[in-house]
């Protein structure tokens, strides 16, 4: 019987009646008396020398309050990045500045060269066409093997190249490592591309910035995953404000996949001309300007070798890849590439030696960062495809090869730098194998092609690092933020709850799984407790969501400090059922004493916190508690996937027409959600594998800069999913033994789609072995008749 | 946006009158003319309203069978009210992007832009149909001159279109993934006097029709024909959604689907 609530009931999501009847409140719902509004004058240029930039018609203009271009921020810190990653010679990573408006050069369409504060935003956009710019306009540097060589012009003129790092993980020594490929009985090489994207969450960035005269306080209101590490950059970093005089909220978030985790320029643009204004100042990204101002994602170009031998065991795999950074560093975007990238190389698999090298590089391209499954999927990717590419040149079946090569023992160490706790991949996989119906495909492939068309089955395994992150680890890794999480457990007089917690919930369902937590703890109705977030003058510092982890580590922190809150109101039930606190036991929001029938309800202790009339006086009174949670490992869902698509011979038209998913979240709290977190997941991998792909032509123009050319996902390109996730091995090092299920089908979803599409077309004879990502029309046409 | 006049007239003659004026220009449903502004790419001094002149609107068979359609009447109501009369036309209308874009989008706007990869030229051009303007009548094959390029002079506005019905018709439209208008759209129409085939999405040229697999279909009517017949790629449009081959190869495979659904 499914539970009703509690843990593992599929509790409908209270946040939607507000959403779904128009109730939310997001940031561009907020509107301050007397607000200004900002416009960008951004560059049409992809590089450029700014000669002059000339104001003064703008100024004049009607209703302009001022105009800002790099000047007005010389001698304020720049956007900074979290992480600094040590290339494989010792060295650090070269980190250029980034300033908030541009600084003698333009390096990318988008980059913002000035600013225009009016009183309306037609106004502003008035004045911004009036402002000369004079630009020299330089070559662009956008092939990313071509900016690695000498003699390339450089994006950034004060680094010796345009290499961020040269990377490696893994198995350093080459010689080893050639050592394994040349007496490999087979050795299967792959070269393909993880295709650009663009999040496109459903909302577009915006800010809203106040500042008061009176308290010498601000406000920034921000679309955000993470309104405290906005602060924390901003102030420390940026600005250089005291923290206790700055606020960050971030309300309702109308998605954020990655993309609004960043401290975005135009968040410190917004609260810095808010004080130089003495007005509130608000932005609204328009989509183009989304499409060229929020970080972007993936976009790499590796080469992967795998070896195996002469019984097919997998005894090598080497991989050399090209990551795009854009132009400049944003946030997260150099471990993504790295530390959230190569140390999953290893997969569900126990291959003995990896190599993993990767050299990230600037181009005058839109900043690259974290898109959800960030550097996960890009490696899952690779080495999905690799394999089954292994198992057809071998002839043998792709899931046996990768069933043959599994890790099995746990806990496993990786030879890149991780361990995995739990897990049963074939347990897993033998769930897949009934979900999809694996047995019936045959007859279905029969039934296509009596209709003329080409039926694949692709399958493919994922891992995926999640809970992000113990914090001495990261730490050690480069990363210059901790990555534990908090929660406060306000218990009102009356026995409601509400719970202040660090992670942001912006489309995952916080508010509706947390409770369910907190309830089956004390054993209260969920509705009884409420979940606080996005505001730093609310919540304890936490680090916010992405990473899938929100329920592995804050949903801890959350544990933790109900179990405080617990321990205290036993104390307190002890004494009014003048007994011992040893002897206290709390059940379906009741407190007893073992052996006996006398009880008291949590009401009444929650009352006696706060009228503490009667109560034991060595005990504070209030009945309020916080806990931080730093993982101690990350935590390692898996999983299982199986796609099969139709192709259109003639056309080269892919349709996909099932689509399986067996994962493995460790425990669940709500199924529901975890499903919906699935098919969103599994829809955007959908995406990237047949329709999104962000476009530079030759000179840095985005060519798919709007909807008209960049082709998202809609409900017809998916079909009904079938998502299984009964095999559960809990996480064991976090109290509720939670993976996290946030990242999973973006993760899982491209490879068994593409190798789908390959398994097809060798159906019908074609020697096609590999298509690059977006599998389009076109070129699965091409490469049909190549 | 810039800022601008806007102008509601109720006839023909009031509107072609404040088209007369400086930087004026037609509004249809605004799908594709508001965006533009919006992004600021245009700017009329004055817009002219198409949507409350009643002689515009609306769909009404003539004395010798044809369709006459008024140029303001949107997607969606000729999707409903052709089904029964020209059943490959209200299918054409009824897939043109969404149900907010058929419930706005009229005809004649999508006839006056003559987007190189619009679905409304394939059906004018392969139906052999009229676009009748407050001057003159033009018949389709004057009309189209090229991508977003047409007859009409300045001031001219369409008032109806008048369609041919043939005795079977098909338009078969292959989706460019982002937009989903037609990467390759083929509009086919079978009349006692011969086949007509217009292609839309393809050519540089914007719509264009294919001879060549007229002549072949009007020897043999059956897809088989087509099979030796090839579209120059040349002229072809070359993107990031296909190539100038692909898009050839398509025109073969959407005309010989054509001619399937016409069996
Ligand atoms: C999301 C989306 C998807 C679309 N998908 C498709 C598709 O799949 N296939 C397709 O064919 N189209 C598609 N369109 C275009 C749509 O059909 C538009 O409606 C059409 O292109 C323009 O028609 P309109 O009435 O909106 O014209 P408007 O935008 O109002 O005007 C367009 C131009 O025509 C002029 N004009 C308007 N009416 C007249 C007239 N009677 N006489 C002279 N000039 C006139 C205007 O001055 C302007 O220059 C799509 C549009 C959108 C926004």
């Amino acid at each position: 019987m499914p539970k009703d609530s509690g843990i593992g009931a599929s509790s409908k999501r209270r946040e939607d009646v507000r959403f779904l009847t128009g109730a939310g409140n997001y940031t561009d719902d907020i509107n301050i008396r007397g607000q200004a509004y900002v416009y960008f004058l951004r560059s049409d240029i992809a590089h450029g020398r700014i000669k002059s930039i000339d104001t003064s018609a703008a100024e004049s203009m009607p209703g302009v309050v001022r105009v800002f271009t790099g000047k007005d921020f010389e001698g304020v810190g720049g956007m900074p990045c979290g992480w600094e990653v040590t290339d494989k010679h010792g060295a650090p990573m070269q980190e250029p500045p980034h300033p908030i408006l541009a600084q003698g050069k333009v390096r990318h369409v988008g980059d913002p060269i000035a600013a225009v504060v009016a009183d309306s935003l037609e106004q502003a956009r008035d004045a911004a066409e009036a402002i000369d710019v004079d630009i020299e306009e330089l070559p662009a540097v956008l092939d990313m093997k071509a900016a690695a060589e000498e003699g390339a012009p450089l994006v950034h003129d004060d680094l010796k190249n345009n290499i961020c790092y040269d990377w490696q993980l893994g198995e350093a020594d080459d010689d080893k490592v050639n050592e394994v490929f040349s007496n490999a009985a087979h050795v299967t090489t792959l070269e393909l591309v993880n295709n650009r994207l663009v999040a496109n969450p459903m909302e577009p960035r915006v800010a809203v910035a106040e500042y008061s005269r009176g308290t010498d306080e601000y406000t920034l209101y921000t679309t955000s995953q993470n309104p405290h590490v906005i602060r924390l950059l901003m102030c420390a970093f940026v600005l250089g404000l005291p923290e206790h005089k700055v606020r960050v909220v971030a309300p309702d978030v109308g998605g954020g996949f990655g993309t609004k985790i960043f401290h975005y320029a135009e968040e410190a643009f917004c609260t810095f001309a808010a004080k130089a204004c003495n007005r509130p100042v608000k932005w609204t990204a328009s989509r183009s300007e989304a499409f060229m101002s929020d970080a972007q994602g993936r976009d790499h170009v590796s080469k992967i070798e795998l070896a195996l031998d002469a019984d097919n065991n997998f005894v090598g795999l080497r991989t050399h890849t090209y990551a795009n950074l854009g132009a400049y560093l944003s946030t997260f975007s150099s471990s993504v590439p790295t530390w959230l990238h190569g140390t999953l190389m290893a997969g569900n698999y126990k291959t003995p030696v990896i190599q993993v090298n990767v050299r990230a590089m600037f181009t005058n391209t839109v900043p690259v960062d974290a898109y959800r499954g960030a550097g996960r999927p890009e490696a899952t990717y690779q080495l999905e495809r690799v394999i089954d590419k292994a198992a057809r040149e071998l002839g043998v079946d792709p899931v046996a090869l990768r069933r043959q090569n599994f890790i099995t023992q746990f806990p496993y160490d990786t030879p890149v730098a991780l361990t995995y706790d739990t897990g049963d991949y074939n347990g897993t996989m033998d769930k897949l194998e009934q979900a999809a119906d694996f047995a019936g495909f045959p007859a279905r492939r029969a039934e296509s092609e009596a209709r003329g068309k080409l039926r694949g089955l692709g399958v493919n395994c994922y891992i995926e690092a999640c809970g992000i992150a113990p914090s001495n680890i990261v730490g050690m890794l480069g990363a210059r933020a901790g990555l534990y999480d908090a929660a406060t457990v306000r218990v009102n007089a009356t026995g409601s709850i509400s719970v202040m917690v660090g992670a942001h919930s912006h489309g995952q369902g916080h508010e509706t799984a947390f409770p369910q937590v907190v309830a089956d703890m004390i054993g209260i109705d969920e509705s009884m407790i409420e979940i606080v977030h996005g505001d730093t003058s609310k919540i304890p510092f936490g680090m916010g969501t992405y990473g899938s982890r929100s329920l592995a580590v804050c949903g801890s922190a959350m544990v933790k400090a109900t179990e405080k809150v617990i321990a205290k109101a036993k104390k307190i039930a002890a004494h009014l059922l003048e007994a011992s606190e040893a002897d206290i036991e709390l059940k379906d929001g009741q407190f007893t004493v073992a052996g006996t029938d006398k009880s008291v309800a949590w009401g009444d202790v929650t009352l006696t916190a706060y009228v503490p009339h009667n109560f034991p006086l060595e005990v504070e009174p209030g009945l309020e508690e916080t806990a931080f949670y730093d993982p101690a490992n990350f935590t390692f869902p898996a999983g299982a996937y199986a796609c099969e698509v139709e192709v259109d011979p003639e056309t080269g038209q892919v349709t996909i027409e099932r689509f399986t998913a067996a994962d493995d979240f460790g425990n669940i709290i709500n199924p529901m959600i975890v499903d919906g977190q699935v098919h969103g997941g599994i829809g955007q991998g959908i995406g990237q594998a047949l329709l999104e792909n962000c476009v530079y032509d030759e000179n840095g123009q985005l060519l798919s800069a709007s909807f008209m050319d960049y082709a998202m996902p809609r409900a017809d390109d998916v079909p009904f999913y079938t998502v299984d996730h009964s095999s559960q091995t809990p996480c064991t090092h976090n109290p509720l033994g939670v993976k996290g299920c946030g990242e999973a089908g973006a993760i899982g979803s491209p490879p068994a789609v593409v190798n789908a599409v390959i398994d097809a077309l060798q159906s019908g004879g074609k020697a096609v072995d590999h298509i690059d990502m977006p599998v389009s029309p076109s070129r699965v046409w091409a490469a049909m008749n190549s | 946006m810039y800022n601008f006049e806007f102008k509601n007239p109720s006839t023909i003659a009031d509107a072609v009158a404040a088209l007369a004026g400086e930087d004026a220009q037609a509004l249809g449903g605004g799908q594709t003319l508001i965006p533009t502004m919006k992004q600021r790419l245009a700017s009329p001094a004055t817009l002219v309203s198409l949507g409350g002149i009643p002689e515009l609107k609306g769909v009404c068979v003539e004395d010798d069978g044809s369709i006459a359609i008024g140029a303001a009447t949107t997607h969606a109501t000729v999707a409903r009210e052709v089904a029964d009369k020209y059943p490959a036309l209200a299918d054409l209308a009824g897939h043109i992007g969404d149900p907010a874009v058929r419930n706005r989008g009229t005809i004649g706007g999508s006839l006056a832009n003559n987007d190189p990869a619009a679905c409304y030229p394939a059906a004018v051009l392969g139906s052999g149909a009229a676009v009748v303007t407050n001057a003159r009548q033009i018949p389709a094959d004057d009309y189209f001159q090229g991508m977003f390029t047409t007859a009409l002079e300045e001031g001219e506005i369409i008032t109806s279109v008048r369609f041919p019905v043939p005795q079977a018709a098909s338009y078969q439209k292959f989706l460019q993934p982002a937009s989903r208008f037609a990467l390759v759209g083929v509009f086919l129409a079978r009349f006692a006097d011969g086949v007509r085939v217009a292609v839309t999405g393809a050519s540089e040229d914007g719509v264009f029709r294919w001879t060549e697999a007229e002549q072949a279909l009007n020897k043999e009517f059956r897809p088989d024909a087509l099979m030796d017949l090839r579209v120059n790629p040349m002229n072809m449009i070359g993107d990031l959604h296909g190539s100038k081959e692909y898009r050839a190869h398509l025109v073969g495979v959407m005309t010989r689907r054509a001619v399937q659904a016409c069996i």
